[in-house]
């Protein structure tokens, strides 16, 4: 199961990549496996604020509905389209088939509780 | 086994079961257009064998067995003295005085103990062997295909519903042309010592043709396409045959009374309280088991029974008990969304012969 080093993490298995202002949210490699196919995501709309921690949106799988937590404070500046027609890029590509772009106001409000790789690696291990 | 095969493990009724291998929408497709190999040794098997098995069966159970002629397979169910259903079975009449009654893993000691009890006063004796069968499915159009050249059981005089003791890889089995798919398929019950043996035969013959292990993720959505009830979802104490529309199943002019005679035969005068439906939404969003089903004026008017997303024909459907009439405007209330579905007749899918 790859856990690239280079992102940050959630407890809820999203993962969040920083460039500037832009942060670029996905989730997990170890989350689409344990969802299965997913079939259906509800995106938070382009415009929209979001809050690290709070649900903004849905993944639906074949078995299981899941909430989408933003990792990030901020607004949300692009959704990914592709994802619109293929949800199931989400399974193919996990780390490349990111969900949404949030505008964050730079490095100081990068919420302080994001895991490291190593750290989401030791949740996932103990989740068995 | 199937861990080494990549697959994701559920915990069912006290079995670790493959859920799914690697995507259950290719595993559904796979069984649609070509065939799948399911594990399904957690279903029960129970025989009921002795001169009098036919009548305590038809005592026991919804259906005529008696007239189920042997190497033949028929549906039915065990109901309770009130008509709810206690569980669907599959029962294979294996000779004269010869049963196998499959059970759903999670009933399987209330189906056992219901038909030893039932079995009382009659020769006959009734043993819960589940034990000492794993059972393999492979199902989807290329089957027989692949187990003809396995077996030397001629699998196209084999009809559908009908079984034959036989052989698979040089295995002893009792191998039926039924399944729970849609599609063509067979069932094979073996030692659970031989199990590995089987498997590994019909994937080596198989892959070739594009057979794929398959999980329980995949015979869900197969199921519910192909409009059959899952006990638990559909089906339940709380319900008779009727409201699942599966009144059919229920033979009140055999000869004799049987368990559930007199509450059934006024459910089928009074008709069913509640209606089972198939609903095919106008979205994505995926109806689940237990979502309200409303109606133009919000009034709610059913419960979802099973739900997802239809690889076939690529949008959710669901099975909904509603109540009996016409119910302009249906919707399902998705999280507190109402999402506009259609009325649709089962089942979903039907496979073209």
């Amino acid at each position: 199961m790859s856990i690239p080093a280079d992102l940050r993490y959630t407890p809820e298995h999203e993962w969040v990549s920083i460039e500037g202002t832009s942060a670029s949210v996905g989730i997990t490699e170890y989350a689409a496996s344990q969802l299965g196919d997913v079939v259906f995501i509800s995106m938070p709309a382009v415009g929209a604020t979001v809050t690290a921690g709070e649900p903004c949106g849905e993944v639906e799988s074949v078995k299981s509905v899941s909430d989408l937590y933003s990792p990030v404070d901020g607004e949300v500046i692009e959704v990914n389209a592709d994802l619109e027609s293929d949800p199931a890029l989400v399974n193919a590509e996990p780390y490349a088939a990111w969900l949404f772009r949030v505008r964050v106001a730079g490095d100081a409000a990068l919420p302080p509780d994001l895991l490291s790789a190593a750290e989401y690696e030791e949740l996932t291990k103990s989740a068995g | 086994m199937h861990e080494r095969l990549g697959a994701s493990l559920t915990s069912f009724a006290g079995f670790s079961m493959p859920l799914r291998y690697t995507s259950e929408t290719a595993e559904h497709l796979a069984v649609r257009r070509a065939a799948g190999l399911f594990d399904l040794s957690h279903m029960g098997e129970i025989l009921v064998t002795g001169p009098d098995a036919g009548a305590a069966l038809d005592y026991a159970l919804v259906g005529n067995l008696s007239s189920l002629a042997p190497g033949r397979a028929r549906y039915t169910m065990i109901c309770a003295a009130d008509g709810g259903v206690l569980d669907d079975l599959v029962v294979y009449r294996q000779g004269e005085g010869e049963f196998m009654v499959i059970a759903n893993a999670s009933n399987t000691a209330t189906v056992y103990g219901e038909l030893a009890a039932r079995a009382e006063g009659h020769e006959v004796l009734v043993a819960d062997a589940t034990d000492e069968y794993a059972l393999i499915a492979i199902q989807g159009p290329a089957s027989a295909g692949i187990l003809g050249p396995l077996t030397g059981l001629d699998l196209s005089a084999m009809k559908y519903y009908a079984g034959a003791f036989g052989d698979v890889a040089g295995r002893p089995a009792w191998v039926a042309r039924t399944g729970y798919t849609g599609e063509d398929g067979f069932e094979i019950f073996c030692r659970p010592s031989d199990a590995e043996a089987v498997w590994e035969a019909l994937m080596a013959a198989g892959a070739p043709a594009g057979l794929v292990p398959a999980g329980l993720a995949a015979r869900d959505t197969l199921r519910l396409e192909a409009g059959m009830p899952l006990y638990g979802n559909e089906l339940g104490p709380e319900v008779t045959p009727f409201e699942a529309g599966l009144g059919r199943v229920v033979k009140f002019d055999k000869p004799g009374d049987f368990v559930g005679r007199s509450a059934l035969l006024a459910r089928a005068a009074e008709g069913p309280r509640v209606v089972l439906a198939g609903l095919t939404m106008r979205s994505r969003r995926i109806p689940r088991h237990g979502y309200p089903v409303v109606a133009d004026d919000a009034d709610r008017v059913g419960t979802v029974t099973s739900g997802a997303p239809s690889p076939t024909l690529g949008v959710p459907i669901a099975m909904a008990y509603l109540e009996p009439g016409d119910h302009p405007g249906l919707a399902v209330d998705i999280r507190g969304q109402a999402a506009p579905a259609d009325l649709t007749d089962l089942p979903f899918y039907r496979r073209s012969t």
